[in-house]
């Protein structure tokens, strides 16, 4: 075959490192060679960009694993439309550093650069500004996609329903080999933030109801461990990128950093399980206690939005048994869901470490995109508390009756019959994808396990 | 596939007239469990627990082979796969007989017999689902071993010794398989009250075969490679092991 280098057997599980499997690994150059493993391959395809999905997304057990690393290309960046060619395996950390020092950045950034292009619009990610701008497929200008029935260059104007089932497809609609980015500007590599404290979780939803507006970027942190009568304190952080005039002289230097590799590095080796019921209520206090009211602080982008970026795997924390993350988005009139899973989470005793809340704006077309109007969290749970399967089924219940739905790059153990019931536009998206896969090649252990249609 | 917490969403029973075996299908099943296959030898009993069982599996279906027949292990094996009809997440053996030690150590057909039903024919099939497995690229396999292979006594080493053996088997099978997907894990349970067991007096900490069935399924979850039911026998085997031969002779039962 041509154009394929590294072609071996590995077991690939997500980052939360539970559910592994084996397949075989290519790392294609070119559509042609795609399109190649696509025509004689038989037990399924899927890509794979940095393996950041928490899950079973980007693992194809008993097939053919995609490494998008091979499309690699940063085309040049066109200053007078704020737009950049990518292939599909950049990294947004690579993207940033290239970008960074000209005065522009991406649309959308998830918590973590180490993400791929490919991967980012796969999972539809979103960041800390969905609440004005969207998630990122809203920044993409096109698309190239190699599907089983050919290569296709796809716009939200040209072929839109496969553009927005790709969005959110979790890959099962081809691998994205390069997107054009429309990038914003700015003038530093600064945020100015503005943080404040909480006591009460209604006090936190309403101040990001009243005033979230005033900000590009606004996430909640709560503690979902300690609380005191029911009440769960909580740090709210908002900010905007620093103008230029708002850097101090001793910044000037520095005004355009980009950010760099992890500083440190979790061995292979670590003990058991470092995060534990103990240790999370220890780190929330800490985190509780640092973060005091301020307001116009300087933050370095990288410390901002990637606060995990600086320690590398460090997803090996939760030791070898691994962890599953647990996201939910739910209609901004039920709100009550909110307080009512952080109870429940509360009440059942299990540790939740970094528990994220934010507001999400309008969702996409996109028909698997996770997305959608009013709120969202985020949790991390180790393995091991014998009651967390139920208490996670429990939560589905509650989301999925509440007219919401869970993150499927999170997804690691959803129960299937509710798949379509958080994802009422399923059917539209089997539609494209009998289209472009009429014969079923593209599957991933995701797509097996939630018995995702096509 | 299996989810994160271990759960499987298709299972072979190889001894579906096993209690415990049963018992891990019916908590299976209340998670995503929705396929199972169950092989044994007596039709009548099978489609007593196949019947029970579809209260709460989809789909439950029923193959026949006699483990004292080592001759057509492959195509046994080859044919539960293809019943089940997709990816197969979990395949337990509960294939055993405990026979009677009294009377079957003095007849060489006996002793033959029972390890062939013990160890002969599981260990064949293990290998034969292990490639299957290693081809699907996941999968993993639950041995039902007994504390009676740790360490041998007077009353029941011909069904001690044959479980020792598949437990070591079993075991090795593991490691041989690292990396593939694919994973092996060996129940100990101790004195189990099942049809199995009837009119023996219980040793001391008797289950019933629903807490080994929890036990194997919170074994799972945890990727467990050595599951102790009830938990204690891990410590109480472990010093027992260490005891003088003269002592391990005396102690009763």
């Amino acid at each position: 075959m041509t154009g394929t280098v590294e072609a071996s057997h590995r077991q690939l599980s997500g980052w939360g490192r539970t559910a592994p499997t084996r397949a075989r690994v290519d790392r294609p150059v070119d559509a042609a060679s795609i399109d190649g493993a696509f025509r004689t391959q038989t037990g399924g395809v899927i890509a794979r960009g940095l393996g950041r999905s928490y899950g079973d997304a980007a693992q194809c057990s008993g097939g053919l694993t995609i490494e998008a690393s091979g499309f690699s290309d940063i085309g040049k960046l066109d200053d007078s439309s704020g737009t950049i060619d990518v292939g599909g395996g950049v990294s947004l950390h690579d993207l940033m550093r290239h970008i960074i020092p000209s005065g522009w950045f991406v649309a959308v950034t998830p918590g973590t650069r180490y993400v791929s292009i490919g991967g980012a619009i796969a999972a539809d990610v979103h960041g800390k500004n969905h609440h004005r701008d969207g998630s990122f497929a809203n920044h993409v200008v096109e698309l190239t996609l190699v599907t089983p029935t050919g290569t296709f260059t796809v716009s939200q104007d040209a072929d839109p329903e496969l553009f927005w089932a790709t969005a959110g497809g979790m890959g099962l609609t081809g691998v994205v080999i390069s997107a054009t980015l429309r990038l914003i500007p700015i003038e530093t590599s600064w945020i100015r933030v503005d943080s404040q404290r909480f006591a009460r979780l209604d006090d936190l939803m309403s101040t990001m109801e009243d005033s979230d507006h005033r900000y590009r970027y606004s996430v909640a942190w709560l503690d979902c461990l300690g609380h005191r009568d029911g009440n769960h304190r909580s740090v709210l952080t908002r900010g905007d990128h620093a103008p230029s005039g708002a850097i101090p002289d001793r910044l000037r230097s520095r005004s355009r950093e980009v950010p760099g590799d992890p500083r440190v590095r979790v061995p292979r080796s670590a003990p058991g399980r470092l995060v534990n019921r103990l240790s999370v209520r220890a780190l929330n206090e800490a985190w509780f206690r640092s973060s005091s009211r301020s307001v116009g602080s300087l933050h370095p982008l990288s410390g901002f939005f990637h606060p995990l970026d600086g320690v590398g795997d460090w997803n090996l924390l939760y030791g070898p048994a691994g962890f599953v993350q647990y996201q939910f988005a739910v209609p901004a009139t039920r709100g009550d869901v909110v307080a009512e899973a952080v109870g429940a989470i509360a009440s059942s005793g299990i540790p939740s470490f970094l528990a994220v809340l934010k507001r999400f704006g309008p969702g996409t077309p996109g028909p698997l995109s996770f997305s959608q109007e009013g709120w969202t969290l985020a949790l991390d749970f180790p393995l091991g508390p014998p009651g967390l399967p139920a208490l996670l089924d429990d939560l589905d219940e509650l989301v999925a009756h509440a007219g919401g739905r869970v993150y499927l790059a999170k997804d690691a153990r959803l129960r299937p019959e509710l798949l379509p019931v958080m994802y009422p536009r399923l059917p539209d998206f089997a539609a494209v994808r009998r289209r472009v896969d009429p014969v079923g090649v593209l599957a991933s252990d995701l797509s097996r396990r939630l018995g995702i249609p096509g | 596939m299996n989810d994160a917490f271990g759960h499987p969403q298709s299972v072979i029973v190889l001894g579906g007239t096993s209690e415990i075996a049963r018992e891990v299908v019916t908590l299976l099943a209340a998670d995503r469990c929705r396929t199972v296959v169950l092989a044994g030898r007596d039709p009548v009993s099978l489609e007593v627990t196949a019947t029970e069982l579809r209260q709460s599996v989809a789909r439950v279906e029923v193959v026949l082979f006699d483990a004292a027949a080592t001759g057509d292990v492959d195509p046994t094996i080859t044919r539960c796969f293809e019943i089940a009809g997709e990816a197969v997440d979990l395949v337990m053996v509960a294939v055993g007989e405990l026979g009677a030690q009294e009377t079957d150590e003095a007849d060489p057909d006996r002793i033959a017999q029972m390890v062939t039903v013990n160890f002969t024919w599981p260990a064949a099939a293990l290998s034969a689902v292990g490639a299957h497995l290693t081809r699907q690229g996941h999968g993993r396999m639950v041995v039902l071993s007994s504390v009676a292979g740790h360490r041998v006594r007077r009353s029941n080493y011909l069904y001690g010794s044959a479980k020792a053996g598949l437990d070591s088997f079993a075991r090795g099978l593991g490691e041989s398989l690292r990396g593939t997907g694919v994973t092996v894990h060996v129940v100990r349970p101790g004195f189990v009250r099942t049809k199995m067991t009837a009119g023996r007096s219980p040793a001391p900490f008797a289950v019933g075969p629903e807490r080994v069935a929890s036990d194997i399924v919170r074994g799972l979850e945890h990727g467990q490679e050595v599951i102790w039911t009830p938990g204690i026998l891990k410590w109480v085997f472990s010093t027992l092991g260490c005891l003088p031969r003269a002592l391990w002779r005396r102690l009763p039962g």
